[in-house]
């Protein structure tokens, strides 16, 4: 017989109790239960960063993480980085500088660089291109990617 | 209206179609146009959906009561089915259904009866199907299934498929065709009679894979016996088509949804086998059924840029001019794939009377190939440009001169002119940007040689009718663009947009499109062939133009003005002659309610009496680690002749992705196979080596803007596929102009650079192979 077990976790600011499959990913769990489609399925294999969100405060390949073990911990996907209509500035700055395509792969793209730019406020192409390696885009906006961070380093606050 | 016959091509394949002309065509823009909106950078209509995570693609499709399906795939490359098992898996709580061969004929559409078969001829070639009400269950089901399989010997490389005894793969023999295709003008015996110089060379190149981020999927959903599908494609009404004439259900019954889509690069064109088992099940089962395919699936089973062995002879007299080229080609098309036309640039990009291609398109075990960004040409241009390369060196002769000295400004098959042509100005400019120098000033330091490149580039113009669009004033006074194109991330919407409020004269802030469902009616082809905005833009202009006409004559009645002295700008009616302001869009649409105003477009024929490419001229700067093989590209210049620039922000986005894909496919992509069991060793994104960002340093992109009165009312050609084109040769020659060394084998890995730098290129792993 398949086993459910509780967790509670937050999730972009608002508090949930759930009932999981021991395999369910983070990812899974945002996507099917909570209807947060913005975190991507782009490998499930931890090879193309697509699936990117934070929990508490770091980044984290979501498809590579079991629900079950977020047990009172705080998930931020992109969904939570604007508030109200409001952007966040790594998000106006991908906008203005076309740093996507397709944009499958923007979710995570973006919190990669919003986290990069929390530990690192004004990081070097070099430092942004180190750090962003782990998110594929197949369309090739790279060019546009280390543009729109670097930009969007100069208004972020430390 | 008349109704004329006109040609279209794809992708150098070329039929008639008709098209509607009603009244006088609008006159092509041009560079020397005054416009305002169009050719500036703007932002995407659609960038705030896709960096908030709320566009919605098909993997974000979860329908109430959606089953989860997926097939059970055969790990062999060539086996028997001998027995299938699948009581274990049906008694799982959880599982609604498991089809085999066994029972596929109780769904009820024909079809089902053969959709699987009792020998699989490629890994990854479906077994079993199983709907399940969550993907843990899924899982556990396709787990549970037995299947006993008598292995075959598979044949993987095309070379020993074509030789007498030889398995026979196909009813028609391991040949596609039964024959070679054969291009041929001229005299190439004669030509190479006279010629002062040859130059032959064998090139190979890879299976490359497309590896979109989205994978292939759909949602299918019965609505009565209404089809609605949302499905990741290029084209919406490939798919209506596809799934139409399976099922045997009239198209109109069927409603293909693709609005946000996560790449195809070629890929994504009909329904797909998934689609189309989805639906049956779905009808069957009376729940919508979701199946996407896991990444491993979508390396298997979605198609690859085929992988050949050419071989490549030029003639050419001492002067530079050439006289004669043979360029004959093996294409792996997988068991049952397209005979792409590697011998395209050999025909298409020089002056040359004497010409002769013969495609082989052979069938292996391997899944079928696919159309990737520029097929074809992509493989044969690697072959051609690297061996034009090799003539200048014999010759010594600066390579970039010697591609000037065979410039034409006629198309070589029909002898048409050009509708327009601006290549020798792009050579120019890339020449001056990556700072071209004959000879060139190899820099050396220590195990680091530096050097530079050079290709051309030329593709076929992909534009042409049936192509409808819609435009309407909404209630807001703002404009609705309405069309059944799609969108698969090179800008589409943001440039209708453009078009649209440049015709009709407001900000692109008040212009709205929707793309991406056939429930409208209006027939868009796929988004391929770099032939999007050459088609459908052109059926949006005359839209918007003629919404303003019936906007003149309905405001020239409210206000008792003459139509033909009105105008707008910013969305604001004015007097033409005295500058005095009517009314506002707004305030026109106030008056007038819900009572609407629109206008329709119609993409017109193409000329007859013109030939259209679109051209690029593209330079890399690489450096090479002559102790490991290592190869860095410091700079990439890609020039482009693709007529009207609409959008340089996204123009210069498709080709900076185009060149980055360029750049993957020359260093590092590839497919590997196993020799001996047929099987694909690197089906994912850790094996298979995409580019990532750090692999990429400066890519200069850039564009020459000919005018083109002839080819279609915005001036425009294409973009998509050209930036692609020229990489691989770029990089191959400017390797050699480093190293000395003529790599013929892609992709250019570290370890076969070493090896061809030590002269042994030919000593590389033999267990597997690209």
């Amino acid at each position: 017989m398949r086993k459910f077990l509780p967790v509670r976790l937050n999730v972009n600011g608002r508090s949930y109790s759930l009932f999981v499959d021991p395999r369910t990913t983070l990812l899974e769990l945002l996507r099917k239960d909570l209807g947060l489609t913005g975190a991507k399925k782009g490998c499930d294999l931890g090879n193309c960063g697509a699936c990117t969100v934070m929990v508490d405060g770091r980044t984290r390949l979501s498809c590579l993480t079991l629900a079950l073990s977020l047990e009172g911990k705080d998930v931020l996907t992109v969904e939570g980085l604007s508030k109200g209509g409001r952007l966040d500035p790594v998000q106006e700055a991908f906008i203005r500088n076309d740093a996507l395509q397709c944009g499958f792969c923007t979710p995570g793209q973006i919190m990669s660089a919003k986290f990069l730019l929390t530990i690192n406020p004004h990081p070097s192409l070099a430092e942004i291109k180190r750090f962003m390696n782990g998110n594929i885009c197949r369309c090739g906006a790279y060019p546009k990617i280390l543009a729109a961070v670097s930009e969007a380093s100069g208004g972020v606050q430390v | 209206m008349k109704v004329v016959k006109t040609k279209v091509g794809f992708e150098g394949v070329y039929k008639d179609e008709y098209a509607f002309v009603e009244g006088e065509m609008l006159p092509a823009w041009s560079k020397q146009s005054a416009l305002s909106v169009v050719g500036k950078p703007v932002a995407r209509l659609e960038a705030k959906q896709k960096v908030t995570g709320t566009a919605k693609y098909t993997h974000d499709v979860y329908l109430p009561g959606m089953l989860y399906g997926r097939f059970l795939r055969s790990p062999y490359a060539h086996a028997k089915v001998k027995r299938i098992d699948v009581s274990k898996a049906t008694a799982i709580p959880g599982v609604l259904a498991v089809f085999t061969r066994d029972n596929a004929d109780s769904l009820p559409f024909d079809f089902a009866r053969e959709f699987f078969s009792n020998e699989v001829m490629y890994q990854g070639e479906e077994v079993a199907f199983v709907a399940s009400v969550d993907e843990e269950v899924l899982d556990d089901a396709l787990e549970a299934i037995e299947v006993e399989y008598e292995e075959l010997k598979p044949i993987v490389d095309p070379e020993e498929s074509l030789k007498d005894g030889s398995i026979r793969l196909n009813e028609e023999g391991n040949l596609s065709g039964g024959e070679p295709k054969v291009y041929q003008r001229g005299d190439i015996e004669e030509g190479f009679r006279k010629a002062e110089i040859t130059i032959e060379r064998i090139f190979k190149t890879q299976a490359a894979l497309h590896n979109s981020l989205e994978t292939h999927g759909s949602v299918v959903a019965w609505e009565g016996d209404n089809l609605i599908v949302y499905t990741s494609t290029q084209s919406v009404f490939g798919v209506r088509e596809g799934l139409a004439s399976v099922l045997g259900i009239p198209a109109d019954s069927v409603r293909v949804v693709s609005a946000y889509m996560g790449g195809g690069f070629g890929s994504k064109f009909g329904p797909g086998r998934y689609t189309i088992f989805a639906a049956a099940v779905a009808r069957e089962l009376g729940r919508p059924v979701r199946v996407i395919l896991d990444r491993t699936e979508e390396n298997l089973v979605t198609g690859n840029r085929s992988q050949t062995v050419q071989r490549i002879k030029i003639g050419a007299m001492k002067d530079g001019t050439l006289v004669a080229i043979h360029h004959r080609a093996i294409i792996n098309v997988g068991i049952d794939g397209w005979v792409t036309d590697p011998g395209a640039p050999s025909k298409m990009l020089y002056r040359c009377p004497n010409v002769r291609t013969e495609l082989y398109g052979v069938r292996t075990n391997l899944v079928s190939s696919t159309a990737f960004r520029a097929p074809g040409m992509v493989e044969g241009t690697f072959a051609l440009e690297s061996a034009i390369d090799e003539l200048a060196y014999a010759l010594g002769m600066d390579p970039l001169k010697l591609r000037k000295t065979n410039y034409t400004e006629t198309d070589q098959a029909t002898g048409l002119p050009y509708s327009s042509k601006g290549l020798r100005d792009a050579y120019e400019v890339g020449a001056r940007l990556i700072g071209w120098k004959y000879p060139q000033n190899v820099e050396r330091c220590g195990t680091i040689v530096r050097a530079k490149g050079v290709a051309s580039a030329i593709w076929y113009f992909g534009g042409g009718p049936p192509a409808y669009a819609e435009v309407k004033l909404t209630r807001n006074g703002r404009l609705s663009v309405i069309t059944s194109t799609q969108d698969i991330g090179t800008g589409t919407r943001t440039a209708l947009a453009q078009i649209a409020a440049e015709e009709f004269g407001l900000d692109i802030t008040d212009v709205l499109v929707s793309l991406g469902d056939t429930s409208h009616e209006l027939y868009s082809p796929g988004s391929g062939g770099s032939g999007t905005l050459a088609s459908i833009g052109p059926a949006v202009r005359e839209a918007a133009y003629n919404a303003k006409l019936q906007t003149f004559e309905v405001v020239s009645q409210l206000r008792d003005v003459p139509k033909d002295d009105l105008e707008i700008r910013a969305g604001t009616i004015f007097r033409r002659k005295s500058g005095e302001r009517v009314l506002s869009l707004r305030e026109l649409t106030d008056i007038l309610g819900d009572f609407s105003i629109s206008g329709k477009g119609a993409r017109g024929p193409n000329t007859a009496d013109y030939f259209s490419n679109s051209f690029a001229a593209q330079f890399a700067e690489v450096e090479v680690d002559v102790d490991t093989g290592e190869v860095r590209v410091l700079r990439f210049v890609s020039v482009h002749d693709s007529g009207l620039v609409i959008n340089p922000l996204t123009f210069s986005s498709q080709v900076e992705g185009g060149v980055i894909q360029g750049i993957g496919y020359a260093l590092s992509e590839g497919r590997l196979v196993d020799r001996s069991s047929g099987t694909v060793i690197n089906p994912n994104l850790n094996d298979y080596l995409v580019p990532r960002i750090s692999d990429i340093q400066e890519i200069i992109s850039s564009y020459v803007e000919p005018a083109d009165p002839h080819v279609d009312n915005l001036g425009v050609k294409g973009i998509g596929e050209p930036p692609i084109i020229g990489v691989a040769p770029a990089l191959a020659n400017a390797i050699r102009a480093a190293t000395g060394v003529r790599l013929h084998n892609l992709p250019f890995t570290p370890e076969r650079v070493y090896l061809a730098l030590k002269g042994r290129e030919e000593e590389e792993k033999k267990w597997a192979y690209y």
